[in-house]
C-alpha cells in the first residue's frame, strides 16, 4: 500500500474503517519516511492499539505484539535460551570435545525468540506492536532501547542480530507513568485524545453499520457531553460503539433521557460516574 | 526556514520544553521530508518530532502560531511577513474617509458559517472582525489579550449564541434532551470561532513586531512550574492529570528495597521442576518475595494561607489513595482530623473535597494555623498506632501565627515512624521569616523539601530515598 503522502496514508486507513485525524496520518507518514518508532499516547479506548493494528492491514504485514507488564523481562521479550533442548544436546552427546558441544549448543537452533526478535528476525516486513509500554519497570525500558534506535539485538553468545527487513514499531500509553527521555528520544511522540463530535460520528457511521446518521450524531453529542464531566473514567470510543451497537440491537431510533438512563452503563463502568452523568443529563437543561 | 525553526526550538527551550539536541535535528530532517507550505503538515511534523509530553503542548502551540503564522493553511492565501497586508493603514485614526462598517452584515455571516461549520468562512469572519473592531494599533507591545477583548465585546458572542440556537432549532423539531445536546455542540463552535479570532490577532502582533518580540509576550510557564501557591482552578485541573503518574511513581520508590534476589530457593519446586530435565536443577525456582507495602500518613495543612496550595495537596492525596491501601489521610488547621474515609474507594475528588471542607472537624479555636496544637492532638490521639513502617509527609508553610511550635512532640512522631517528611510550598528564603517556625520542625524531620511546584514535587519523588523499614533491616 503506498504510504508516500499523509493523504495517502489517511485515505488507506479509511479503507480498513480506521479514520485518522490530521495528525495522525501525518506522524504515520513521517514514521513510515525516517524509520522511526511511533510512540502513541492517551487515555485509554481512543485507538493506540487499533492504529496498529490498521497499520498492519493496510500494509498487508503481520503483527508482533508484546504486552507488556509489571515484571516483564528479557527472557519474556527478547529471547532466551532453550536450555532443556540444550541439556539434552550435552546428555546425548558424551563422546564429543566440549568446546564443539558450547559452539553447537549456543547456536540459532537453541534460541527461543520471543517477540522483540521475532520482529527483528522475520523475513516479511512486520509491524511490532509494544503495547501499555508505561506498564514495565523503568529498568526493562532499557531492553527497548536497541531495538528502537538501531533496529538491532545483541546477544552476547551469537553476536549482533540486525533486523532483515524494516519493521514499524507502534509503542502505545496509557500515561500511568512517566516514560524515559532516552524512550521519548527515539520516538515520534503521538498523542491521541478523544475525538471531537463530528469525528466520533464518523468513526460511529464507519463503524457500526446500519446506524443512521441521526443515531450517530445523537450518540456523539451524548458522548462529548458525558466527557465534559469530572468523572473517574470517561467513555471511551469503544464505549460509544458499544452503545451505539446496544441501541441499534434494541431498535431503538431517537435517544431521550429514559433510554440514555437505561443504557448508561454501556457507557460508563462506575456506579458512581454513572449516577453523577445520570443527574447531570436527566436533569432540567443547565442555565 | 532553517532560520525560523531554529529560533522556534530557542523559544521553546526558553519556555521551559526540555528540546534535546537529537530531537532538534530530528525535527529538522523530518521537515525536510514534508511538503512545507503547509501549515497543518508542518505543526505536526514539529510536535511529533519535537514535543514528547502532551503537558508541553500548549506551550507549542502557541509558540507555533507566532513563528509559523506566515505559512499558509491548505486553502487560504499566504501573509507574508513584514507587508502587514491586512493591517489597517496606521493613520485610520479618523474612520470618516472609509465607508461605515457594517456589523449586522458581519453577523449574518459568522451566522451562516457557524450554522453550517464552514471553517472557510469562519477564518473569513474572523479577519474581518479583527479588521474592523480590534481596533489594532502597530508598535504596542501588547499579547493581544486587550484586542481579544475588544473584538469579542463589540460582536457580543452570547447574542450570537442565541441566535445561532435559534437558527438551528428551527430546522427540526426537537425533544428537550436534544436541544442541550445542540447547546453543547453550539458552545463548542464558538469557542472555534474565538481561538480563530485570537489566531487571527496573533498573527497581526507578528507581522507587527516580528515572532521573537511575541513569542516573548506570550510566553507562560509551563504547567510544571506553576507556583502551586498561586495556581488558579484552570491552572489546577491540568495538573491533576500529571498527578497519577507521579503518585504511582512515589508508591514505587516507597515500595523500593534493596536489591536483593528475588526471594528464598522454592526447594520443592525445584526438584519439581528438574524432572523435565532427568533430575538436573536446571532451572533453580525461587519464592516469591513478599511485596512491601508502604504505609503512609499525610497530614495536610488546609488553612485559609494555603487555599490553593491545600488544594492540590488534597487532590495528590486523592490520587495517592488509589494506590496505596495503607493510606491515612488527616487535615488540619488549629487542630487535626482524620480525613481518609472522605478519599475513600470510587469517590470522586470534588464530593470528598466538600466533605473535608463542611465535615471534618479542623477548627478548634479560632481557624488560624496552630501547629503545635494540631501536633499534639495527633500525637495523643493516633500516635500510638505510629509502626515502623509508617512514612509521615507533613505539608503546610509552618506558618504559626506567633503560637508556641510545640516541635519536640514533632521529635516524638519522628521517633515512633520510619520517616518523617516535610513539604514545604514557600520559597526557601522565607523560611523562618515572620510567623514562620520551619528551623524549629525541620530539626526533627528526616528530609525537608521546598515544593513549590510540580516539578520541585517530581524532583522531590525523584531524589527520596527513605531508611529502610526496620522489618527488611532484619531479613
Amino acid at each position: 500500500m503506498n504510504l508516500e503522502s499523509p493523504r495517502s496514508v489517511a485515505d488507506a486507513l479509511r479503507s480498513v474503517d480506521y479514520l485518522p485525524d490530521d495528525r495522525i496520518s501525518q506522524v504515520v507518514f513521517l514514521a513510515n519516511r525516517l524509520d522511526k518508532p511511533i510512540l502513541v499516547e492517551g487515555p485509554a479506548g481512543v485507538g493506540k492499539t487499533e492504529l496498529a493494528k490498521s497499520l498492519a492491514r493496510i500494509t498487508g504485514r503481520d503483527l508482533i505484539r508484546l504486552q507488556c507488564y509489571e515484571g516483564l523481562d528479557e527472557a519474556k521479550a527478547l529471547y532466551e535460551w532453550n536450555y532443556k533442548k540444550q541439556l539434552l544436546r550435552i546428555q546425548s552427546d558424551v563422546d564429543h570435545d566440549w568446546g564443539e558441544i558450547e559452539q553447537d549448543i549456543f547456536s540459532e537452533e537453541f534460541l527461543l525468540t520471543r517477540p522483540l526478535l521475532e520482529a527483528i528476525r522475520s523475513e516479511a516486513p512486520v509491524v511490532l506492536l509494544i503495547d501499555e509500554v508505561d506498564r514495565v519497570e523503568v529498568e526493562t525500558e532499557a531492553l527497548l532501547l536497541e531495538i528502537l534506535s538501531d533496529f538491532q539485538v545483541s546477544i552476547p553468545e551469537l553476536g549482533t542480530m540486525a533486523a532483515r527487513t524494516q519493521p514499524i514499531v507502534v509503542l502505545t500509553s496509557n500515561n500511568t507513568r512517566e516514560l524515559s527521555e532516552a524512550l521519548k528520544r527515539r520516538c515520534l511522540f503521538l498523542h491521541i485524545d478523544y475525538p471531537d463530535a463530528q469525528r466520533e460520528q464518523e468513526i460511529l457511521a464507519a463503524r457500526v453499520p446500519g446506524l443512521s446518521e441521526h443515531l450517530a450524531a445523537q450518540v456523539a453529542r451524548v458522548a462529548r457531553s458525558i466527557r465534559s464531566l469530572d468523572l473517574k473514567k470517561a467513555p471511551s470510543v469503544s464505549e460509544t460503539i458499544d452503545w451505539a451497537r446496544t441501541l441499534l440491537a434494541l431498535s431503538i431510533d431517537d435517544v431521550d433521557e429514559e433510554i440514555l438512563g437505561d443504557t448508561l452503563h454501556v457507557l460508563l463502568k462506575y456506579q458512581t460516574d454513572i449516577e453523577k452523568a445520570a443527574k447531570e443529563l436527566t436533569s432540567s437543561p443547565r442555565a | 526556514m532553517l532560520g525560523v525553526i531554529t529560533g522556534f526550538i530557542d523559544e521553546l527551550r526558553a519556555a521551559g520544553v526540555p528540546v534535546s539536541m537529537v530531537e532538534a535535528i530530528d525535527g529538522m530532517r523530518a521537515v525536510e521530508a514534508i511538503e512545507i507550505g503547509e501549515r497543518v503538515a508542518l505543526r505536526e511534523t514539529l510536535r511529533a518530532t519535537l514535543i514528547k509530553n502532551q503537558r508541553h503542548e500548549r506551550a507549542f502551540d502557541t509558540a507555533f502560531d507566532v513563528y509559523f503564522s506566515t505559512v499558509p493553511l491548505p486553502d487560504s492565501t499566504p501573509i507574508e511577513e513584514g507587508s502587514r497586508p491586512d493591517l489597517p493603514p496606521p493613520d485610520r485614526g479618523d474612520g470618516s474617509e472609509r465607508a461605515p462598517f457594517d456589523i449586522d452584515a458581519l453577523l449574518d455571516d459568522l451566522l451562516q458559517a457557524l450554522a453550517r461549520l464552514d471553517e472557510e468562512a469562519m477564518r473569513r469572519g474572523a479577519r474581518t472582525a479583527v479588521d474592523e473592531l480590534a481596533g489594532m494599533e502597530p508598535g504596542r507591545p501588547v499579547g493581544g489579550t486587550y484586542y481579544l477583548y475588544r473584538t469579542l465585546r463589540r460582536l457580543d458572542l452570547a447574542d450570537l449564541e442565541a441566535r445561532l440556537i435559534e437558527a438551528l432549532m428551527e430546522d427540526e423539531d426537537l425533544s428537550e434532551f436534544d436541544q442541550r445536546l445542540l447547546r453543547e455542540e453550539i458552545e463548542t463552535r464558538l469557542e472555534r470561532l474565538r481561538q480563530e479570532i485570537e489566531e487571527e490577532i496573533r498573527r497581526r502582533l507578528v507581522a507587527d513586531r516580528g515572532r521573537d518580540a511575541v513569542a516573548r509576550t506570550l510566553r507562560r510557564p509551563l504547567i510544571e512550574d506553576i507556583d502551586l501557591m498561586h495556581a488558579t482552578t484552570r491552572d489546577l485541573q491540568e495538573m491533576e492529570a500529571a498527578i497519577g503518574p507521579l503518585t504511582r511513581k512515589l508508591a514505587a520508590r516507597l515500595a523500593r528495597r534493596r536489591r536483593k534476589r528475588a526471594g528464598r530457593l522454592d526447594f520443592r519446586r525445584t526438584m519439581r521442576k528438574s524432572l523435565a530435565t532427568g533430575g538436573v536443577p536446571a532451572e533453580p525456582q525461587f519464592r516469591h518475595p513478599r511485596p512491601h507495602r508502604p504505609e503512609v500518613w499525610l497530614l495536610c495543612d488546609i488553612s485559609g494561607s494555603m487555599a490553593t496550595f491545600s488544594r492540590f495537596t488534597l487532590q495528590f492525596t486523592h490520587a495517592m489513595a488509589t494506590h496505596f491501601s495503607k493510606l491515612r489521610s488527616f487535615a488540619f488547621v488549629d487542630t487535626i482530623d482524620e480525613v481518609t474515609d472522605f478519599f475513600g474507594a470510587g469517590v470522586d475528588f470534588g464530593s470528598a473535597l466538600q466533605r473535608v471542607t463542611t465535615e471534618a472537624e479542623v477548627v478548634w479555636l479560632d481557624g488560624h494555623s496552630d501547629y503545635g496544637n494540631s501536633l499534639e492532638t495527633f500525637n495523643t490521639t493516633y500516635g500510638r498506632q505510629l509502626t515502623p513502617r509508617t512514612t509521615v509527609i507533613i505539608t503546610g508553610d509552618a506558618r504559626n501565627n506567633y503560637r508556641p511550635p510545640r516541635d519536640k512532640v514533632l521529635g516524638e512522631i519522628a521517633e515512633a515512624a520510619r520517616a518523617l517528611v516535610w513539604l514545604n510550598p514557600e520559597p526557601r528564603a522565607y523560611w523562618d521569616t515572620g510567623d514562620s517556625a520551619m528551623s524549629h520542625y525541620a530539626a526533627h524531620c528526616t528530609s525537608v523539601h521546598e515544593v513549590r511546584t510540580l516539578r520541585q514535587l517530581e524532583q522531590f519523588i525523584e531524589e527520596l530515598t527513605l531508611p529502610g523499614t526496620r522489618a527488611s533491616q532484619n531479613a
